[in-house]
């Protein structure tokens, strides 16, 4: 290593470094006040008694206890576990298999990847709308099947109240496998050949390569699939709208439609902005401690 | 945000503008959501009277879920201390903003029109914050209306429009033995709650409505008789067709006019379907008041907010002047299909339906049983209103016990409140 002389850092290479902090300070500082000065807003408005308009006077926890009394609630969260259960490990199941599957050199491969990734380029409202059509019991498939001569097929889910957050699965995976199977691909090519070859030479069968070998390499990729998912999960708001207009009575109901809901049709915004803050912390308690523990395994 | 920025901008272009206009006879800027078909057409008809007497009308339509995105966009210009001169509002959300301070009064114009004299009380009490007029009614919606195809009634053996709901009952399942849907029904909140709220008037009558659903009492929420409301909306259920959730109004009102089904119970806008359609009243539909005796009512208003300048508050005195005029009153009601909000309109131009409807409203109006409609923001807040929708949708759409929808809507009451 040279040592360094004591001779004075110019003022440009000063200046060079500290540039990129200079460029990037502004939207920083934009960032932190849109996003984190509201959050903070929001916060200190489910501890008031906001209602059509914003109101400062400190309340304590009565929009908490009114939210948590509200048998809607327990619906919009029990919906948003179910929905983003499902929806995750489906996705990533469907993403994996089509990705192994298109690994495997097939001919016209870019041309099966672009159908698959097709879906993800269309809005959540139309996939809603079009879903809407094909599960309508009048309409869609039950229709078809019984027109083909099946009368007692039966698959009315969207408009019973039990099983229409299934077809909000349906829907939401339909969309979004496509791009996990996108991000597994790219996972899967950068898997060095070596080891492969390692596998096959010790007897692995093409189940064991996969299973045991490769799939835990992947860890990263299934590390961003899983945020991306999760976040598309919470944020879903304009696919039950479109789908189901919050379901038979509200059986479809999400956090988010529940917030909207309550803070712009019903002029509530204390309770609102409390679910917002539920929210807030269900994200954080998920994905904080994952992201931490992945985050940290790479250090060993 | 698109609207927002939109809003944001055509009022400042329009004060701008309005700074340097040179009308004598005023300046309002109007935020409505009345955007599609026969209800543009008769904003349009408030805009071009209007303008006939000199003013300028800035208008602000904001399209989309009934009016939530103008309540958006509203909420943030009063915030700005921007807002509209006049605004398409109704009902207790009325009082709400009046008790923030935002409205301005015209009751100088009320006074010297005497506009107590010719508005049904109940609903000049909700036009007013403090006794004095803060808005100005443009019509009066029943809410409380049957409406029925005869060729299916005929053929399924039903003689006459029913006038109690066990005679409705009797009706449908009549209907239903000939394979005609009974009840044509839209599945969403709203729909529900407007059924509710007709059942509620029919079992209990104008006093019990408005001990429930205005006063909120807690003991009539949980009373016998409410729990027999829900038992009649039980047997409603069964009546409709299994496709009916989130249908929308109007095509519930096709599937009647198709004969599909016999009866639908909507509001008079209702009619204005069945008349676009090119239907005749007593011909090809039946209009008949379901059960009770009483009169639900709605009523679209315009809100005057706080602006300042003489142009704007000259505009408002106006409009309110304007809106209140016989001459307005009759053709904006020929276009929008309710009837006019002053009692002493003459309605040689209106249909047998809005006969019927008037001289209803006249007889309500006497015997007390003009109640307002709690389904259409008349009677309670928003707030209070989206926990009635909750429980009503909810219980139509699983197998909740009457009992238990009693005491769980008067738990839900107690709570917003």
């Amino acid at each position: 290593m040279v040592t360094r002389t004591q001779k004075p850092v110019p003022f440009s290479q000063k200046f060079e470094s500290w540039l990129p902090r200079i460029v990037v300070s502004p939207l920083f500082a934009l960032s932190l006040f849109f996003v984190y000065g509201f959050i903070g807003w929001t916060l200190y408005i489910s501890f008031t008694k906001s209602g059509v308009m914003p109101n400062y006077t400190f309340e304590g926890l009565s929009q908490y206890e009114r939210l948590w009394a509200t048998p809607r609630w327990y619906v919009a969260l029990g919906n948003m576990f179910v929905f983003s259960g499902l929806f995750i490990v489906i996705s990533l199941t469907i993403g994996i298999f089509l990705a192994i599957l298109l690994d495997q050199r097939v001919r016209i491969e870019g041309v099966i990847r672009t159908i698959y990734l097709y879906p993800m380029a269309l809005s959540f409202i139309v996939t809603g709308t079009v879903w809407k059509w094909i599960l309508n019991p009048g309409l869609g498939i039950q229709n078809f099947v019984r027109k083909a001569g099946f009368e007692d097929f039966s698959f009315d889910w969207l408009v019973n109240s039990d099983y229409a957050i299934y077809t909000v699965v349906i829907a939401a995976v339909w969309q979004s496998s496509g791009y996990a199977m996108a991000l597994f691909l790219a996972g899967l090519r950068s898997v060095d050949d070596e080891i492969l070859k390692a596998a096959a030479i010790d007897g692995a069968s093409a189940f064991r390569t996969y299973f045991s070998v490769v799939l835990p390499i992947m860890r990263p990729v299934f590390l961003s699939t899983v945020i991306i998912l999760a976040h598309l999960a919470i944020k879903s708001f304009d696919l039950v709208i479109a789908l189901t207009g919050g379901g038979p009575g509200y059986a479809t109901d999400m956090p988010a439609t529940f917030m909207y809901a309550f803070a712009f049709q019903r002029s509530e915004l204390g309770v609102a902005a409390a679910s917002a803050v539920m929210m807030l912390t269900t994200v954080i308690a998920i994905v904080v401690p994952y992201l931490y523990s992945e985050l940290r395994g790479k250090k060993r | 945000m698109n609207i927002l920025k939109k809003a944001f901008v055509i009022s400042s272009v329009a004060s701008a503008l309005s700074a340097g206009s040179v009308y004598a006879e005023g300046t309002v800027e109007v935020l409505h959501w009345w955007t599609s078909g026969g209800e543009a057409k008769a904003v349009g008809e408030l805009k071009n009277a209007f303008e006939a007497q000199g003013g300028t009308w800035i208008d602000s339509p904001i399209a989309g879920g009934g009016g939530d995105a103008a309540m958006t966009a509203l909420r943030a210009r009063v915030i700005a201390g921007n807002p509209p001169t006049a605004v398409q509002l109704k009902g207790p959300g009325i009082q709400e903003w009046a008790r923030e301070g935002a409205l301005n009064n015209v009751n100088d114009v009320a006074e010297s029109e005497k506009w107590d004299g010719v508005l049904p009380p109940v609903l000049a009490e909700i036009m007013k914050y403090d006794g004095a007029y803060v808005a100005a009614p443009v019509n009066i919606h029943r809410v409380d209306w049957m409406w029925a195809n005869p060729q299916a009634l005929e053929t399924a053996g039903v003689s006459e429009m029913p006038t109690t709901w066990d005679e409705f009952n009797a009706a449908a399942e009549k209907l239903m033995a000939a394979g005609i849907v009974p009840l044509a029904h839209g599945g969403q909140p709203w729909q529900d709650a407007t059924v509710f709220e007709d059942v509620v008037l029919g079992i209990g009558g104008a006093d019990f409505f408005r001990k429930a659903l205005v006063e909120l009492d807690q003991e009539a929420l949980q009373s016998d008789t409410m729990i027999a409301a829900f038992d009649q909306l039980r047997t409603m259920r069964g009546y409709v067709d299994e496709n009916f959730a989130g249908r929308d109004w109007n095509l519930a009102t096709g599937m009647v006019m198709r004969g599909e089904a016999g009866f639908q119970i909507m509001g008079d806008w209702a009619k204005g379907e069945f008349l676009a359609a090119g239907k005749v009243p007593g011909v090809d539909f039946l209009c008949a008041p379901t059960p009770g005796n009483g009169f639900v009512l709605n009523s679209d208003s315009f809100t005057f907010f706080e602006v300042e300048g003489d142009e704007n508050i000259a505009g408002q005195q106006v409009l309110a002047s304007l809106i209140m005029s016989p001459g307005f009153q009759e053709t904006f009601n020929l276009a929008k299909g309710s009837i006019p909000a002053r009692t002493d309109v003459a309605l040689d131009a209106f249909d047998a339906c809005a006969l019927r409807s008037h001289a209803d409203l006249l007889a309500a109006i006497e015997n007390d049983a003009l109640v307002p409609s709690m389904a259409h923001e008349m009677a309670i807040p928003r707030s209070i209103r989206g926990e009635f929708l909750d429980l009503v949708t909810n219980f139509f759409n699983s197998d909740m016990s009457s009992e238990e929808a009693a005491q769980s809507l008067a738990a839900a009451v107690a709570r917003a409140q």
